[in-house]
């Protein structure tokens, strides 16, 4: 099994005609995702040929859904526009919205986070994510799909690149599913739904949680770990030397005052009994040991 | 962006949030002309982005003209906790009877907008939630609604202000519900909003800190910005897009991908604790799908830091592939000549590894050498550094 995401999604991608939609649209085909359609507004009625398919273009998301039975939606469309696609996709009620866009204005965010909660239809990961991969069943966003294989760890991470680093280190063991939940202030899916999926996977028997400076996501996942999660979690915390008060990089990874340190997350974690590396390859190692410790 | 004072209050204004006179000045004479123009006695506060200026003697009373000119020339050019004071403004004196808090900020964990109201202001309001919160109200505000008159009045009476004061503040609370949406804002803080002795309601001091993001939609905001305290290589980053933030230490660092330079920002902090106490120069994502070019910008940038003294290029190729990064840093290399001097260790995994090697064997650069591993790159970089 995997979380969110397997071999029966299936996948409308909105901004498929835009040039970063069309050629991630060709690495999710070829790593085995089932892309059913793509919604472009004012493209609707044209058919598009991405990866040896012939892709129908829609003018909403609720005709994509009628006429493919999308079950997810993956949205590359530029910041500007990104609100509107967004409740295009929670209004038509999709079950999975994965929004990979960088550098959506937060009050946009929370507008559609809002009105995702009152319609209570779609799950939202993102935004300013990777997506989420469940290796050899489908692979929604931007994340490379031959770094690893299926196994037995499920991974959640603010970070792309990290996510990356992780699976690669880890790739003999492989993984159940990987969230990159994205490093906005506000994202939809948290580390915290993430790890209570996992829990509830049969198939995942170990949890990796990648966090970075900014906010108490972290503080707060530890302590929903020592009330919930019995599998082993080990952790990753990035932006040890980052200053207070500059964003790097992320939006959301900032240090404000005392508060939002690499830090304070690390001893939120290990006071919840999660082992926690010190690079991404002594994380690795510490997973590994946790695992034969269980097998023992 | 957190804005100075005086472009919060202006900023007030524009939305009808009552504030006092004011306006900035630069230089004494400025000072002076300021205060004639506002007439009376005014107040002279310097413009820094931290708090503790009154402590540190950064706001004084100034009784006329000549008199705000001489407070002007003393708070200038202060150093008040390494910020340097370039800027004062000079506002109007008003006799304060009271001292509330009002702000609305973005609340990450509610994934929301939260509003805090109390009637006790004018200190910090971390204190107040701790030892007296009853007198402090905090209320989620629903994005999509927003903060109406019933509501906002609902609030103030949360907070605890008389009543003689409540139509007021929450008229003042709707104001500022306006200036944070109209502006994309995250946080609009009014601490002390006063009542004065003739009974007014007015924004004393606030604090204003706006998205980034949503610059594309309010070109008037690129005028807020702080050139003067912008570092010179985060200028001629930002002029070539690159997301770069100028660090302490000696070894400069290049990755994809914001959370991978973070970590291998303290990878290197770890390695050099080896090394006599190396530290990372510099944050500097060159993001995904990078380019050759990109990458070449980037290594001339961090070149071009006296500070550097070697330079660590950490790549996992995702979309960007590792060929790629393996040309830009062979055509930096020769765009830059003589220039280059400093060391450079690379180390790339993932999209395109073999070639990306590949090429950079073939160039066989003098400055540069490929290790395999992240730590041990860090390591190598570490030690090239404090030599």
């Amino acid at each position: 099994m995997a979380i969110f995401l397997d071999e029966n999604t299936k996948v409308i991608v909105q901004g498929m005609t835009g040039s970063e939609g069309t050629k991630h649209t060709r690495r999710m085909i070829a790593s085995g995702t089932k892309i059913v359609g793509g919604v472009t507004p004012g493209k609707g009625g044209q058919v598009v040929e991405i990866e040896g398919k012939s892709l129908p273009v829609f003018n909403s998301v609720s005709e994509a859904v009628a006429a493919t039975g999308a079950t997810a939606s993956v949205i590359f469309v530029p910041p500007k526009f990104a609100k509107s696609a967004v409740i295009d996709a929670i209004d038509a009620h999709v079950p999975l919205v994965v929004v990979i866009t960088e550098g959506i204005p937060v009050h946009d965010t929370a507008s559609f986070w809002a009105h995702a909660q009152k319609v209570g239809k779609s799950r939202i990961i993102g935004p300013n994510c990777p997506g989420l991969i469940s290796p050899g069943k489908s692979n929604i966003g931007i994340t490379p799909s031959d770094i690893t294989g299926p196994g037995k760890i499920g991974l959640v991470s603010k970070s792309g690149t990290l996510t990356y680093q992780m699976m690669y280190e880890l790739r003999d063991i492989g993984f159940t599913t990987a969230v990159g939940i994205g490093g906005d202030p506000i994202i939809g899916t948290t580390h915290i739904d993430c790890l209570k999926a996992f829990q509830d996977d049969p198939d995942t028997e170990a949890i990796v949680m990648i966090g970075e400076i900014g906010g108490d996501a972290e503080e707060r996942a530890a302590a929903f770990i020592k009330e919930y999660v019995t599998k082993p979690v080990v952790g990753y915390v990035a932006g040890f030397t980052a200053p207070e008060g500059k964003t790097m990089g992320h939006a959301g990874a900032i240090v404000s005052g005392s508060s939002g340190t690499a830090e304070a997350k690390k001893v939120a974690l290990e006071a919840a009994g999660v082992k926690v590396g010190k690079t991404p390859s002594e994380t690795a190692n510490l997973l590994r040991a946790v695992l034969n410790a269980t097998k023992g | 962006m957190d804005l100075f004072e005086y472009q919060a209050r202006d900023l007030f204004e524009a939305n009808g949030v009552p504030v006092l006179a004011g306006a900035v000045a630069t230089t004494p004479e400025e000072a002076q002309k300021a205060a004639e123009k506002i007439g009376g006695k005014v107040v002279v506060k310097a413009q820094v982005k931290i708090g503790g200026r009154g402590k540190a003697g950064g706001v004084k009373l100034a009784e006329n003209p000549a008199d705000a000119f001489e407070k002007a020339k003393a708070i200038l050019g202060m150093d008040i906790k390494g910020h340097t004071v370039h800027k004062v403004m000079i506002a109007g004196a008003a006799p304060i009877e009271s001292e509330y808090y009002l702000a609305i900020l973005l609340d990450r964990a509610a994934r929301s907008f939260l509003v805090m109201a109390s009637v006790s202001g004018g200190m910090d309001i971390e204190e107040v939630a701790h030892k007296t919160p009853e007198k402090l109200a905090k209320v989620h505000v629903d994005p999509n609604q927003g903060i109406s008159s019933e509501l906002a009045l609902d609030i103030v009476r949360k907070g605890g202000f008389p009543s003689e004061v409540e139509k007021a503040v929450a008229d003042v609370l709707v104001t500022l519900w306006k200036t944070f949406k109209d502006s994309d804002a995250t946080l609009v803080e009014v601490n002390p909003l006063v009542k004065t002795n003739d009974g007014r309601i007015i924004a004393l001091d606030g604090k204003v800190t706006l998205d980034d993001n949503a610059a594309f939609r309010h070109p008037d905001h690129e005028s807020l910005i702080d050139h003067a305290a912008t570092n010179p290589l985060e200028a001629l980053a930002k002029e070539k897009d690159l997301n770069y933030v100028k660090l302490d230490g000696e070894v400069g660092v290049i990755g994809n991908g914001a959370g991978l330079v973070m970590s291998t920002l303290d990878v290197v902090a770890y390695a050099g604790e080896k090394f006599g106490g190396v530290k990372p120069a510099n944050f500097l994502d060159i993001g995904g799908g990078a380019s050759a070019q990109v990458m070449a910008d980037g290594l001339s940038i961090i070149l071009g830091d006296p500070a550097v003294k070697s330079v660590f290029v950490n790549v996992f190729g995702g979309i960007t592939a590792c060929d790629a990064v393996a040309n830009g840093i062979v055509q930096a290399l020769a765009m830059l000549g003589d220039k280059a001097t400093k060391p450079i260790v690379v180390r790339l995994d993932g999209n395109n590894v073999l070639e990306g090697r590949r090429i950079l064997n073939e160039a066989n650069h003098p400055l540069v050498q490929q290790l395999d591993t992240m730590d041990g790159a860090a390591a190598k970089a570490a030690e090239l550094a404090a030599k």
